[in-house]
């Protein structure tokens, strides 16, 4: 595998659809995790090419995992997208603030996803 | 994923959801009323819809996704501090919850009803029509907040408010700061959070942009504290926290009293009260500003504790109307589950994982002692060897046990999942009923097998649905009656030896048993005869005799009996038995005694006329040897003397007519459920073994007594008796005879 793709996302079955399209990508592993502090533990454990997460979740949000990553040397070019809802218009300004290359509006659709992937992977 | 498996996994994920938005919103029903109701119970369920919608609409559910984004908006004002969390809006949120469960069970059914999609949509106009005006505008008291600009810009909308609630009741406000270790922060900061949460409210977990090193990280929370400085600091000692107050401006204009700036001082009267949690002082009743606005469904009774009280149904009474036109304003969701998932605790999958190791190690063992004796031939078969074998068979076993019960534990629930769903549906029989009720809970924690618990919820509803409707008085009847205005119904369960009893009481009218014996006459139950010979208890049993009441006809004595031959005939599937007590003016109890699990049981092999039966041991309660001139017959019926007591004999040769042997003394076998005894006779006994009931299929699922098929291990396959039924077939017996 050539690329490694971090999928945080608390809800089960979004966390699946999306760990599904990314590796109906060639050569692209997903790695996925419910919890903002797991994800916090993968960071230095592998060397992630795009990072997808919620913005709500019970442990830190995802905007404080946003800051992180950009704030931190190791990460900050990691290419970040963020999952919202319709009508959080807010959070996802801030997302977009800290750094987050692109949003996705829950319910997605899998195309999408899939041209935004090959775009920041530079697949074809 | 194909078809069915997706929606069998929305189905799973969405069911979970609900269930916890329904747990938390029993929760904030408690403390209805009062103006406390803790913020993360809120938020939770804000989270629970916003979850559900991203579901529904991944997986193409329109219907639940439109009415979950209706829920979420309302509970977003409502977390946001938009809007009041008022009796119209729980009632809302409740009733909306029922209609997620019917949109559920449509949908993993396949169906889409046009009467449940013009629900969702009422349902979901009314969601977003509700509220009361937002607050007068103020300044923004975040703005007394001296705050970095970059801690708060990774701040969401919630923890926004929150914030801002914190600097408005002016708690003094903490960056707590604390360094962990890459490898195990998770477990410092959930000590930390442990410590914490009794002081105050964590808002926010910002993990430090500065990470202490390759292998460290460090967080700052920022914390609204409940107490002063010197508690919080004494609070976190042996903790790596370090503290900062965060200044806050005081308000322009105000009072000297109200200002938190001072980081030692305690916090004024009004910021210990407004910030309460749960445990803190109550709050003092809501002001007259605070009230519900009139037409709003107003309390019926005001002064009574605000709890579940029935409110007149002025704005739910149209759209559930228009529904059906019978008495039953709507069709009733089951409350079955509709997954066939457990949910493990993680400790008692670790345990089996273990236990499975330890078995390997067994194998292992006994592995090589069979390759030594291959290679040492004849000779070595010596005594040491024998007792080192035998030594490992018993591990063997030992564990093997071991290993069943873990996996018996894996099936086991707590029978609260069944109650929590029954408490919501109190609040909505109550209010169409126009009672008031007062519904306690009690025992939740006692644990079930899976299978029973799902099939419990259905006779549990409808006993309670039959407490409300008919053991409970209205509110004037009650007070003429010299009872308190609001009728208590109690659901309690209690685990008694290899049984649980579930009983579901009410403190209402009782059953008149005059009432149920002239109904019984009428509908030619039982003969006059018959009747005058029957004892109270007897009396009271014929409730639960097929005919007695029929579903479309509310029969006319206090409205007892509807259908309970339909719950008997549940629990009697579950081996379970129920049985009734009641006392009129006082009250009615049924009391439902099942066992703990139907998985694996112990049974008592025993053989008659050359057969082999199981028995489940679990309702054994002793074994007599009988002569047969100690059978004395009462009535045409055989008897046993059993220490004073009268026990009903049965010959299970003759039950099943097979060829009866002469023999000298009978095995005989006490079974018993709740109060019901009777000694069964038997040729032999075999002794004891674990078997698994297996249904029996085709023309023998009708035979009376057995409750299925069992393989003893030789290959032998026998029949297990059902002790419920061969109870009732006693009892039956005793009334053909009477």
């Amino acid at each position: 595998m050539r690329f490694k793709v971090l999928i945080v996302e608390d809800s089960k079955a979004s966390r699946e659809f999306i760990a599904a399209t990314v590796e109906a990508v060639d050569e692209v592993e997903a790695i996925s995790t419910s919890s903002g502090f797991e994800a916090l533990k993968l960071l230095p454990r592998h060397r992630f090419d795009l990072i997808i997460t919620d913005i709500n979740m019970p442990d830190i949000n995802g905007l404080e995992l946003i800051n992180f990553v950009k704030k931190n040397p190791n990460y900050r070019d990691v290419p970040l997208f963020i999952i919202t809802t319709e009508g959080r218009e807010q959070d996802r300004e801030r997302g977009m603030a800290l750094g987050a290359a692109e949003y996705l509006v829950k319910p997605f659709v899998a195309g999408s996803l899939e041209g935004l992937l090959r775009r920041y992977l530079k697949l074809p | 994923m194909t078809g069915t498996k997706a929606l069998a996994e929305f189905v799973a994920e969405a069911t979970e959801i609900l269930d916890a938005l329904g747990r938390d919103l029993l929760a904030l029903d408690e403390v209805r009323g009062r103006d406390d109701a803790d913020p993360e119970r809120v938020n939770g369920l804000f989270r629970a819809a916003h979850s559900l919608k991203g579901l529904a609409g991944l997986f193409g559910q329109e219907r639940i996704a439109r009415l979950a984004n209706g829920a979420e908006d309302l509970l977003d004002r409502l977390r946001l501090g938009r809007l009041r969390l008022d009796d119209a809006v729980l009632d809302s949120l409740v009733d909306a919850l029922d209609t997620f469960q019917s949109l559920l069970a449509e949908a993993s059914r396949g169906e889409e009803t046009d009467g449940l999609s013009r629900r969702a949509e009422d349902m979901a106009t009314r969601l977003a029509r509700l509220g009361s005006p937002p607050r007068a505008a103020e300044e923004d008291p975040l703005e007394r907040l001296e705050l970095d600009p970059q801690v708060r810009a990774v701040f969401t909308e919630y923890e926004e408010h929150r914030l801002r609630e914190n600097v408005r009741r002016e708690v003094s406000l903490w960056r707590v700061r604390a360094a962990f270790d890459l490898s195990d922060f998770d477990q410092g900061l959930a000590d930390l959070n442990a410590r914490l949460k009794p002081l105050g409210e964590i808002i926010s977990t910002l993990p430090s942009a500065r990470p202490g090193g390759v292998n460290g990280i460090a967080f700052d929370l920022i914390f609204g504290a409940q107490v002063n400085g010197d508690a919080l600091t004494s609070g976190l000692l042996g903790t790596p926290a370090e503290l900062f107050q965060l200044p806050v401006r005081p308000v322009v204009g105000a009072m000297p009293v109200a200002t938190a700036a001072s980081p030692e001082g305690a916090p004024s009267p009004k910021a210990r009260r407004g910030g309460g949690r749960k445990k803190a002082a109550r709050a003092p009743p809501p002001s007259e500003e605070t009230a519900p606005p009139a037409g709003e469904g107003a309390p019926s009774a005001p002064g009574v504790p605000p709890r579940m009280r029935a409110v007149p149904a002025v704005e739910s009474a149209a759209p559930l109307a228009s529904d059906a036109g019978g008495a039953r304003p709507e069709a009733e969701p089951s409350l079955r589950s509709l997954t066939q998932t457990v949910r493990v605790d993680i400790g008692r999958l670790d345990g089996l994982i273990n236990m499975v190791g330890e078995l390997l190690l067994i194998k292992a063992n006994l592995q090589r002692l069979a390759e030594t004796t291959r290679q040492d031939g004849a000779i070595a078969v010596s005594k040491l060897f024998g007792q080192e074998l035998a030594r490992e068979t018993r591990q063997l076993e030992r564990k093997l046990e071991a290993l069943q019960e873990g996996l018996l534990e894996a099936r086991m629930v707590p029978v609260g999942q069944v109650f929590d769903k029954l408490a919501r549906l109190v609040r909505r029989i109550a209010r169409d009923a126009g009672k008031e009720i007062d519904f306690a809970i009690s025992g939740g924690e006692v644990e079930l097998d899976k299978l029973i618990v799902e099939e419990l919820s259905d006779p549990l509803m409808h006993l309670i649905r039959n407490a409300i409707d008919h053991g409970a008085e209205p509110p004037e009847a009650r007070l003429a009656a010299g009872k308190s205005r609001r009728a208590v119904v109690q659901l309690h369960a209690e685990q008694k030896g290899n049984h649980v009893v579930i009983s579901v009481s009410d403190d209402g009218s009782g059953i008149d048993e005059t009432g149920v014996r002239d109904v019984a006459l009428a509908r030619r139950l039982v003969t006059p005869a018959q009747a005058a010979e029957m004892s109270r208890r007897e009396l009271l049993n014929l409730i639960f005799l097929p005919g007695f009441s029929t579903r479309d006809r509310v029969s006319e004595l206090s409205g007892r009996g509807v259908g309970l031959d339909v719950v008997k005939n549940n629990l009697g599937n579950l081996s379970g038995i129920i049985d009734v007590w009641s006392e009129r003016g006082r009250g009615t109890a049924f009391h439902l005694t099942l066992p703990v699990t139907l998985a694996i049981i112990r049974a008592l092999v025993v053989g008659v006329s050359g057969r082999t039966y199981a028995v489940p041991l679990n309702s054994v309660l002793e074994i007599l040897a009988v002569r047969p001139e100690d059978i004395s017959t009462v009535e045409r019926r055989e008897v046993l003397d059993l220490r004073g007591q009268t026990l009903p004999f049965l010959r299970l040769a003759r039950l099943f007519h097979l060829p009866e042997r002469p023999v000298g003394r009978h095995f005989v076998v006490v079974v018993g459920l709740a109060q019901q005894r009777m000694g069964i006779a038997v040729d032999e006994l075999h002794g004891q073994q674990d078997i698994v009931t297996k249904p029996l299929g085709g023309r023998l699922r009708s035979v009376r007594g057995i409750s299925g098929a069992t393989d003893l291990g030789n290959r032998r396959t026998v029949l297990v008796l059902d002790v419920a039924e061969l109870l009732e077939e006693g009892i039956a017996q005793e009334r053909r005879r009477a």
